[in-house]
């Protein structure tokens, strides 16, 4: 059992929780992620750590399915059945002068410990927040202090600019030449959409994956992606890889295959 | 004598079990279990023994059985083999004991099998193994895995006296005893059991901890564990490396048996781990996880279930008694039978197209080597399941400076079962590739007699 030593709602949808869970903190890197099971039936959820401080481990997540709605229903001094890591591949920091990071909706919580490695190290940051209205842009003030060009972006302009995270790129790369860089975390689509974009304009590009996965350490091959023609599991050999050699419509039509039994899971909760 | 033919085992009757999960061999009565250890004439030199991979005083537990000293009989067992229950009902018998049987020459060899299951069950019930805490030395060892290698390890050094703690990856223990063998041939509770016999005797379990992430081999001696075992197994599922393999619907047994068995889930209950199935479902490979995710399926309720196995009947690795019950079930075995191509509409399987093989001379196995016809079939399917073999689990090597390891990741040890590292030892499927139970549970013993020596050498 994990304790819940402090929760924070950041929007309707999206909560933080810090976990106690020292085994995790203790090799836990940026990149890293960490299966969570809620209760003792509970399914074995994938979240990326977002930031660590001791014992803790923080973790961000959208209330979506059956399971990070149970999740949510948790409050602080709760427990958690299960909570394992760091697993995967910490992130890889490249040797680069100007990284844009793009992030979509909770994709802000696992880029955040990324983009801050990059500034520690002395590279130029810029950051581009997409969401789907103001409530849906987290974490800016965490950004704020190591990334001065903060662009965010929400599909119906209740803050900053009103289009996609494209819209506030393209530009960007346009005219910023010293760009040589892009990290992009969040939804499969938008991912597969900045990557055509920065492959546009000869930029290399990271993403971080996020297939069903079930037990996260390489046994179950749930999680497996086509990397540049090969197979890899994204749970031993990810979850970030280079964008330019992912087949994004695969992990599309993967991610969908359990849809309706989810569905069916959410309104069991509902009831 | 010789003439009393077998006693069988009961069994669930074939039709009414493909609808539950219930164990499918039922056991004897004390009376079989007499009739049946009668038909043991005590070899002076009895090769059953000596074709048991851990050495059973096979004819010496029958003896005591027959003179109704059941406890004995019991201890005789467990002091060679901690897991009774278990092996007694998933080791390959009739390529170890009942196959040295003599009896097996003319007639049919003592079902030795069934004998170790109940009198395993027996000490069970009555809590046999039960033999209270040894005192501790306070000398710290770590175990990696909780499958049977685990297992056997700490329950051999912390009868020594040692400190032993289990450190496990998933959250529950048992290795492939819990997430692969399905419970109508192990039902679970039998490997809960076990497990809370280690836990009197006192060992620690840690679950949730990946060696090699969670904490690392050096950060383990660190922490003043003297030495340590890995028990990984062999958990990496081996791709079948054909078109199609990553469409929607294709599943490695691994992720089809965990999700049925680990995370519980049924297709006619509720789960939230779920698992889809149809109705016609290929099942590739000849093996016991074949044959498990085979009978698994029609249990979900698949209507044509049928395995693809590119080697001939006598080829199939699977024990003999899963072949037979896979068979009464209705599982349609689909021989010299090679998928060359998985085909999908949408990005979902729809069909796996075979080449037809024939048998041509032995290969390195022994086995008559499968050769291909030029003729094709292709087959309707809504779900494949591949079921071609496992590898070691790539964590910890990726993760331990110096562990040595084979170029297909098995764990390389001495004549002593170190490993290149000094005080780190292995036993079991991570350095034989997947095997099986018995020889996982023996290697994890002897490992623990190694360790012993070496760390009484290191003491003094
Ligand atoms: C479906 C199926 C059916 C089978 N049927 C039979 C049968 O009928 N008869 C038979 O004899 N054999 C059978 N086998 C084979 C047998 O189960 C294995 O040979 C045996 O379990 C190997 O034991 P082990 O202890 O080496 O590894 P495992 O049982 O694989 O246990 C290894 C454990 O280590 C854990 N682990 C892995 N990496 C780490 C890490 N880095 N840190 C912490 N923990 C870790 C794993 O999670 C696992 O729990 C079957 C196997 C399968 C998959
Ligand atoms: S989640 Fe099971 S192999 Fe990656």
């Amino acid at each position: 059992m994990y304790k819940i030593t402090k929760k924070k709602v950041l929007n309707e949808a999206v909560d933080l929780m810090h976990i106690e869970a020292p085994l995790v903190a203790k090799n836990a890197q940026p990149g890293h992620f960490v299966i969570v099971r809620v209760d003792k039936d509970g399914e074995r959820i994938p979240l990326t750590i977002a930031g660590m401080d001791g014992d803790q481990v923080h973790i961000i997540y959208q209330k979506l399915g059956y399971s990070t709605q149970l999740l949510g229903e948790k409050q602080e001094g709760d427990f958690v059945e299960d909570f394992v890591g760091p697993l995967g591949k910490a992130a890889h920091i490249r040797d680069k002068k100007h990284v844009v990071g793009v992030a979509g909706g909770v994709g802000s919580a696992p880029l955040l410990p990324q983009l801050k490695a990059y500034a520690e190290q002395g590279t130029k940051v810029t950051l581009i927040l997409g969401g789907r209205n103001k409530d849906y842009i987290i974490l800016r003030d965490q950004y704020a202090p190591f990334c001065e060009n903060i662009i965010i972006t929400t599909d119906d302009g209740s803050l900053g600019q009103k289009g996609l995270v494209t819209d506030a790129l393209k530009p960007l790369l346009e005219k910023d030449k010293s760009i040589d860089h892009v990290i992009a975390i969040g939804p499969v689509i938008m991912m597969k959409f900045v990557t055509l974009m920065a492959k546009e304009h000869e930029k290399t590009i990271d993403v971080s994956l996020n297939p069903i996965m079930i037990d996260g350490t390489g046994m179950c091959g749930n999680c497996r992606v086509s990397i540049g023609g090969d197979t890899y599991f994204a749970c031993i050999d990810g979850p970030d890889f280079p964008g330019e050699e992912v087949d994004f419509d695969e992990l599309m039509s993967r991610q969908n295959y359990y849809k309706d039994q989810e569905h069916d899971c959410y309104m069991r909760l509902k009831r | 004598m010789i003439k009393t033919p077998r006693t069988k085992m009961r069994e669930q009757d074939s039709q009414e079990r493909i609808d539950n999960f219930l164990e499918v061999a039922l056991g004897y009565s004390l009376e079989e279990a007499r009739q049946e250890a009668m038909r043991c004439i005590d070899c002076k030199n009895p090769k059953c023994v000596l074709a048991c991979p851990v050495r059973v005083k096979i004819p010496e537990f029958m003896k005591l059985l027959l003179e109704d000293a059941l406890d004995e009989s019991f201890h005789t067992i467990y002091e060679d083999n901690i897991l009774p229950s278990i092996c007694g009902r998933v080791c390959p018998q009739e390529s170890q004991c009942e196959g040295a049987c003599i009896l097996g020459i003319k007639s049919e060899p003592v079902s030795i099998g069934a004998l170790e299951r109940f009198v395993g069950d027996y000490g069970m019930e009555k809590g046999l193994a039960n033999t209270g805490k040894p005192e501790s030395n306070g000398i710290k060892v770590a175990v990696v895995g909780s499958g049977p290698a685990g297992l056997a390890n700490a329950a051999s050094l912390r009868k020594k006296g040692y400190d032993v703690t289990i450190f496990e990856a998933l959250h529950d223990y048992g290795g492939v005893l819990k997430y692969g063998i399905p419970d109508f041939r192990l039902p679970k509770e039998i490997v809960t059991n076990e497990i809370d016999n280690l836990k009197d005797l006192g060992v620690k379990f840690v679950k949730n901890a990946v060696i090699g992430k969670s904490l690392t081999i050096d950060q383990l001696f660190e922490d003043n564990y003297q030495s340590i075992f890995i028990g990984s197994g062999a958990g990496l599922p081996s791709a079948l490396g054909v078109p199609g393999e990553n469409l929607n619907g294709v599943y490695y047994a691994n992720e089809f048996l965990t999700r049925v068995n680990l995370m519980k889930s049924r297709t006619k209950e509720f789960s939230k781990t779920p698992i889809k199935l149809g109705d016609n479902i290929a099942v590739v490979g000849g093996g016991n996880v074949a044959m498990d995710a085979a009978r698994t399926a029609k249990r979900l309720g698949a209507k044509n279930v049928f395995i693809l196995y590119r080697r001939g009947r006598e080829g199939l690795p699977a024990r003999l008694e899963e072949i037979h019950h896979a068979e009464e079930e209705g599982i349609d075995f689909r021989l010299l039978t090679n998928p060359i191509e998985i085909i999908g509409e949408n990005r979902i399987v729809k069909q796996v197209r075979c080449e037809h093989m024939k048998l041509g001379e032995p290969d390195s196995s022994g086995r008559r080597r499968p050769l291909p016809t030029g003729e094709y079939s292709t087959y309707d399917i809504d779900n494949i399941i591949i079921s071609i073999g496992q590898k070691p689990n790539p964590i910890l090597k990726d993760n331990t400076l110096g562990l040595e390891t084979q170029p297909w990741g098995g764990i390389i040890t001495d004549e002593f079962q170190m490993t290149s590292i000094p005080g780190v030892f292995a036993g079991g499927d991570v350095v034989t590739g997947a095997a099986t139970v018995i020889l996982a549970m023996g290697a994890g013993k002897d490992a623990a007699h190694h360790m012993h020596e070496y760390l009484q050498t290191k003491q003094q």
